[in-house]
């Protein structure tokens, strides 16, 4: 009997369950406590709550592009964080333009057009670029070397952008029209901005989600992912769906790019990088090559992260627990990878097998 | 003469599809046995869950009395089960005889610490096992090319690689894998015989997939014909030869009316 | 002209713009202007200029490839149109600076590049001169692209190490003019005094010396080698141990020649060494690979600060020597490779590296946090961590601790070398080609998986721990992902799964940055570069392993009848 045991579970499966047990337990036990102390009110956690879901859709619109292209090229696009980041970067550049001019003041709604189109225009160059020089003439490499290229590519273009535009961070100016909150039932409030970048993701989710099921490219996309060599075989042009797959998902990047700078202001060349892994993690965890499965998993994340260190650590009496939150994103990266690696929603691909 | 491996009612399925489908099967000692079928009858699928690398959803397997059926792949090559594969697969960047070193890692015992303090006991393991490795490269025909990288072969001399690395783990039971796929018929003839060569004086029992007929009812002393995971004939090569279920899963429905089987 | 060469012109321009582009990226980026600063030959042509003559001489070439069928004169016209079209670019910068106010948003288009970009003559002629230096570099290309590669090579190498020299004319210049008449030799070859680079006839003197004997090697060589093979196995290995003994020689006695700030420079690049023999076990025996490297690094850095620091701030304290705290430190190391290692047995490329890199955050978080501030220090780190002693020699100074880091390189050479003739570095291999193959072998993935995170973290471990007492203090703000990319880059560069890889990837990519201050600077820009053209070009590195032949001294004993059968 325990012979029999043994045999199907070895050493390292109990030492993983010991490790997953104890991390559950520690979440419990933290909530249970946190909550018992009962320093946070309800409207402390509905401002977590809703700053998670604001992240989180900007993580969801990032994750769309690393989903997008691994059920495509079974690769991780580690240099997609510097497609966001170049977004939103250039986008800077244009909004302190329009500022001074007043025009951003003038025409609000114009100038956001406006800086949109921009930061979605260059994360998309960035991106065609990227695909036609880095990766398309190592498709058929062990998978080692374009992984590696992604990374030295992911270092380059961080640095560029260091050396063109300097290191120092640079500032989104102030939009009136998205200054302010709106009040809800009088305890809570909710700031426009939040609400803004919540609407605005789930808009372009929706037109992604709507583009792939609906259109000739979007078939031929989920063809291409099922099979690149039937799919060519079909008729269909292997080359030019990819390149569509990296404009779509660079331009919802650009697109979380702009919204995330007009959230928190700040942008730098190192912008991409922590976001970038936090968005591979959504992709990961709402099952990778699944566009629904993306979009809620980067919403989980945000909340996850967002009401997470509060929740879990504080009743533990651990210090400054908000230091750790990207602890807690990239445990949630490695857990989900062991316990269900093929995610909330599960898979959309197809796997080889010898 | 005892049976070396017991198949007993072997299920695989993949998702909606069941590979294998209550398959038994028996396979003699020191026999040289062949499983054929269309394409898709689950053969190789068969051979995945002998090797352990599926596990099937149900039934038994037996080698020499030893249940295989959930245990991982390294252990049932330490029983004594060693196989080659339908498209080649070696390690492309290493030598020859690194491949045939590797292929020899389950009868070998020295670990890290041997290695690292080059003990007498570890440098006279490597020295007989290096001896093996040309002596095996020379049993298959490939001496001399010990140092070239296996990617760099030619296609037959990789085949022959392959089974010269299956042999290294010392194996009761060997399993190959359409070994004659892609030779013109002179080194079909020489494969074939060297098989024969590999029962003979290897003492070894082989089971194999084979689609080239010439070879299967030339050299096998039992067939065992599948069709969509299932086993619809068995027995001496005369018999499948005749047998119309057999003609009807290769070549339909006419040609078994034609080879006499009522309308 | 014969009838079947035509003129791919297109070809050319579209090159010429490709390089265009780099060219103006160099400019802007800020490296023409950072790296203007050294020059190569003194007062002529300075490394900025070299850059970019670099960019057009490759553009030429391709150009020159490209336009035309096979070598001729037509080569020459599409290195010129490549090159013509490249400064044009650059030219068409210049002229856009001013009127579009290009500085605010890109600082580095500032007046001093365009007085780099005109020869300081200002536009008129500078310009012009411009764009005859692009069209001139583009013959040059196209020149090099007709002559016998062997011609080529020569000359290549040749400008090659006339720029290498001239690069490291200083560290040259400090530690060889103390033997006096190598001094009268450097002074002639590298100008005088405070001029930095090397003087034109040194240039040529440098250039003469390595295409003439490079060009006598290509052809003579291959009989040197033979009659060095051809001699008496006795002598064969008195030669061979006679150079071991010299390479020895001088490597023990090399902190007297370099000095306290070579010597310290030496000593980065040793542990950057060490790293990278650890990390060469992991991704290039064994194929895993570890972004998340640094957190052995850390931990062993770490556990000999804790275990060693009289640090009053520390919650903990044990008080125990740099010797008593280095075993302990490399065996938490090994023990948090093989921990790290468990969760990710069963993810392939692409998720495990995704994941070790996760680890490598949150150990560098952890550190930096105030959560486990009171026993490891925080963002403040650790200090006053121990330093070792023997005898009367402690180490803390480069000159000895240069000896320390040596001693663990070798070791983790000899270990590196014995492993991979060996059982358990067969089996490594064998995963990496093909791990379901290797299972179907015999091998016990798991246990062989441990084997490598745990011996390639032992090394990490080592190296930090010695980093820890080198510095006499940790920081956390030391241990981020960088340090990570940086040794997997000096792998790559030297070539995956090659020891002398590792030696030759972090002289480059270490000791160049640390040698001359503008590398430091873009740094990561040419690393990333770097391993982008490498895996698109040359990815097995720089140095590769050549397949090791065995030795045949035996080969006679290899001749077995084919027909017998081995034993059984």
């Amino acid at each position: 009997m325990l012979r029999r045991f043994l045999e199907r579970f070895t050493l390292t499966d109990l030492f993983m369950w010991l490790v997953g047990g104890s991390i559950l337990a520690l979440i419990v036990v933290g909530s249970f406590l946190t909550l018992r102390a009962g320093h946070y009110t309800a409207r402390h956690w509905f401002d977590f709550v809703v700053f998670g879901l604001a992240q989180g859709s900007v993580y969801a619109l990032i994750a769309l592009g690393y989903t997008l292209v691994y059920g495509i090229l079974r690769m991780i696009n580690f240099a997609h964080s510097e497609v966001y980041m170049s977004g939103a970067f250039t986008g800077y550049f244009v909004a302190d333009a329009m500022n001074r001019s007043g025009f951003l003041d003038q025409n609000p709604l114009l100038a956001l057009l406006a800086l949109f189109a921009v930061a979605m225009t260059t994360s998309i160059t960035v991106a065609v670029l990227l695909e036609r020089i880095a990766y398309r003439p190592l498709r058929r490499s062990p998978r080692l070397v374009p992984l590696i290229t992604a990374i030295g590519a992911s270092f380059f273009l961080q640095y560029t952008f260091r050396g063109l535009y300097g290191s120092q961070n640079r500032a989104y100016p102030d939009v009136e029209v998205l200054d302010g909150a709106w009040s809800l039932g009088g305890e809570f409030i909710i700031q426009k901005i939040q609400v803004v970048v919540i609407v605005a993701a789930a808009v372009l989710m929706f037109g992604l989600y709507t583009f792939v099921q609906r259109t000739r490219t979007g078939k031929a996309m989920r063809a291409v992912s099922e099979d690149k060599d039937v799919a060519a075989l079909m008729g269909i042009d292997v080359d030019a769906i990819i390149v569509r797959t990296f404009i779509l998902g660079a331009a919802l990047a650009g697109a979380a790019g702009v919204l995330y700078a007009l959230m928190f202001r700040q942008v730098n060349f190192f912008m991409g990088f922590i976001p970038g892994i936090k968005a591979f993690t959504a992709a990961v965890l709402g099952g990778i090559g699944n566009i629904p499965g993306a979009m809620l998993g980067g919403l989980f994340l945000g909340l996850f992260e967002s009401v997470g260190p509060t929740l879990f650590l504080d009743g533990l009496g651990i210090p400054a627990p908000y230091q750790l939150k990207d602890v807690i994103a990239f445990t949630m990266l490695v857990l989900v990878l062991i316990y269900r690696p093929t995610g909330i929603l599960g898979e959309q691909l197809t796997t080889a097998k010898a | 003469m005892a049976p070396i491996l017991t198949a007993r009612q072997v299920t695989k399925r993949f998702g909606g599809l069941t590979a294998v489908n209550n398959l038994d099967l028996e396979i003699q000692e020191r026999s040289i046995h062949s499983v054929i079928g269309p394409n898709g009858a689950g053969k190789t699928t068969f051979f995945n869950c002998v090797t352990g690398f599926n596990q099937p959803e149900a039934g038994e397997i037996l080698l020499d009395g030893h249940h295989l059926e959930r245990l991982s792949p390294d252990r049932i090559t330490q029983l004594g089960i060693a196989r080659t594969y339908q498209n080649i697969r070696l390690f492309a960047n290493l030598t020859a005889l690194e491949n045939i070193l590797v292929g020899q890692h389950p009868r070998l015992k020295s670990g890290m610490l041997g290695a690292i303090f080059n003990t007498p006991g570890t440098q006279r393991e490597e020295a007989k096992a290096l001896a093996e490795a040309r002596r095996l490269l020379a049993f298959v025909g490939l001496t001399g090319k010990g140092d070239h990288l296996a990617r760099n072969l030619a296609y037959g001399d990789q085949r022959r690689l392959e089974i010269a690395r299956a042999l290294a783990s010392k194996p009761k039971l060997l399993l190959l894998d359409e070994p004659t796929a892609g030779m013109n018929p002179r080194e079909t003839e020489a494969m074939t015989a060297f098989i024969h060569r590999l029962r003979d004086e290897l003492g070894l029992t082989i089971m194999l997939i084979e689609h080239h007929m010439g070879v299967v009812m030339g050299i096998s002393e039992r067939i065992t014909v599948l069709d969509y995971g299932e086993k619809i004939a068995e027995g001496a090569p005369v018999e499948i030869q005749t047998n119309p279920r057999v003609i009807e899963a290769y070549l339909g429905r006419e040609e078994a009316e034609a080879a006499g089987e009522p309308a | 002209m014969t009838k079947n060469t035509h003129f791919n012109w297109l070809n050319a321009l579209r090159i010429g713009l490709i390089g265009g582009v780099v060219a103006l990226l160099i400019s802007l980026v800020g490296m023409v202007e950072e790296f203007g600063q050294r020059d190569i030959i003194a007062g002529v042509i300075s490394m900025g200029q070299t850059l970019l003559i670099i960019a057009m001489l490759m553009g030429g070439h391709f150009a020159a490839a490209r336009s035309v069928d096979r070598p001729g004169p037509l080569s020459l016209a599409g290195g010129a149109l490549a090159g013509l079209v490249t400064s044009g670019m650059l030219a068409v910068l210049v002229l856009l600076i001013g009127p579009l106010n290009m500085r605010a948003i890109l600082p580095n288009a500032s007046p001093a590049l365009i007085n780099i970009l005109t020869f300081e003559q200002g536009p008129v002629p500078g310009l012009f001169y411009l764009l005859g230096a692009g069209a001139l570099v583009g013959v040059v290309a196209g020149l090099l692209h007709i002559l016998p590669p062997l011609v080529r090579q020569a000359i290549i190498l040749a400008l090659f190490w006339v720029a290498l020299l001239g690069l490291l004319q200083e560290l040259l210049r400090v530690t060889l003019t103390n033997m006096p008449a190598v001094g009268a030799a450097l002074s002639w070859m590298f100008g005088s005094g405070t001029q930095k680079g090397l003087s034109v006839p040194g240039a040529i003197a440098v250039a003469g010396v390595v295409a003439g004997g490079n060009y006598l090697w290509a052809t003579r060589g291959a009989q040197a080698q033979a009659r060095v093979r051809a001699m008496p196995p006795a002598r064969q290995r008195a030669l061979q141990w006679g150079s071991l003994a010299l390479a020895i020689a001088v490597v023990l006695y090399l902190p007297n020649i370099l000095g306290p700030y070579l010597s310290e420079v030496a000593n980065n690049v040793g542990l950057f060494i060490l790293m990278g023999l650890g990390l060469n076990i992991v991704v290039g025996f064994a194929g895993l690979l570890d972004l998340g490297y640094v957190a052995f690094f850390a931990i062993g850095a770490y556990v000999m600060g804790v275990l060693t620091s009289t640090d009053t701030e520390l919650a903990y304290r044990f008080n125990l020597t740099f010797w008593e705290a280095l075993p302990i430190a490399v065996a938490a190391s090994v023990l948090f490779g093989v921990i790290l290692g468990i969760p990710v047995l069963k993810m392939r490329g692409d998720y495990l590296a995704i994941v070790t890199l996760g680890f490598g955050e949150i150990i560098r978080i952890l550190a930096l946090s105030d959560f486990l501030k009171p026993y490891i220090g925080g963002s403040q780190g650790i200090v006053q961590v121990g330093r070792g002693q023997i005898s009367t020699v402690v180490f803390d100074r480069p000159q000895t601790l240069y000896y320390l880091i040596v001693a663990g390189c070798l070791l983790a050479l000899f270990i590196s070398r014995r492993l991979r003739d060996s059982r358990p570095g067969r089996a490594w291999k064998a995963m990496r080609e093909d791990e379901d193959v290797a299972q179907a072998m015999g091998i016990n993935l798991v246990a062989t998986k441990l084997l490598a995170f745990g011996t390639g973290a032992a090394f990490s471990g080592l190296s930090g721990a010695i980093f820890a007492s080198k510095i006499g203090s940790i920081y956390p703000h030391s241990f981020s992902l960088l340090i990570s990319i940086n040794v997997l880059s000096l792998i790559i560069v030297g070539g995956m799964g090659s020891l002398p890889g590792v030696f030759v990837g972090a002289l480059v990519l270490v000791g160049l940055p640390e040698l001359l201050r503008e590398f430091s600077e873009y740094r990561l820009l040419m690393y990333g570069a770097l391993l982008i053209v490498m895996m698109l070009t040359r990815p097995e590195g720089f140095w590769p392993e050549a397949t090791h032949k065995r030795e045949f001294h035996e080969a006679a004993a290899s001749e077995v009848a084919p027909e017998s059968a081995p034993a059984s």
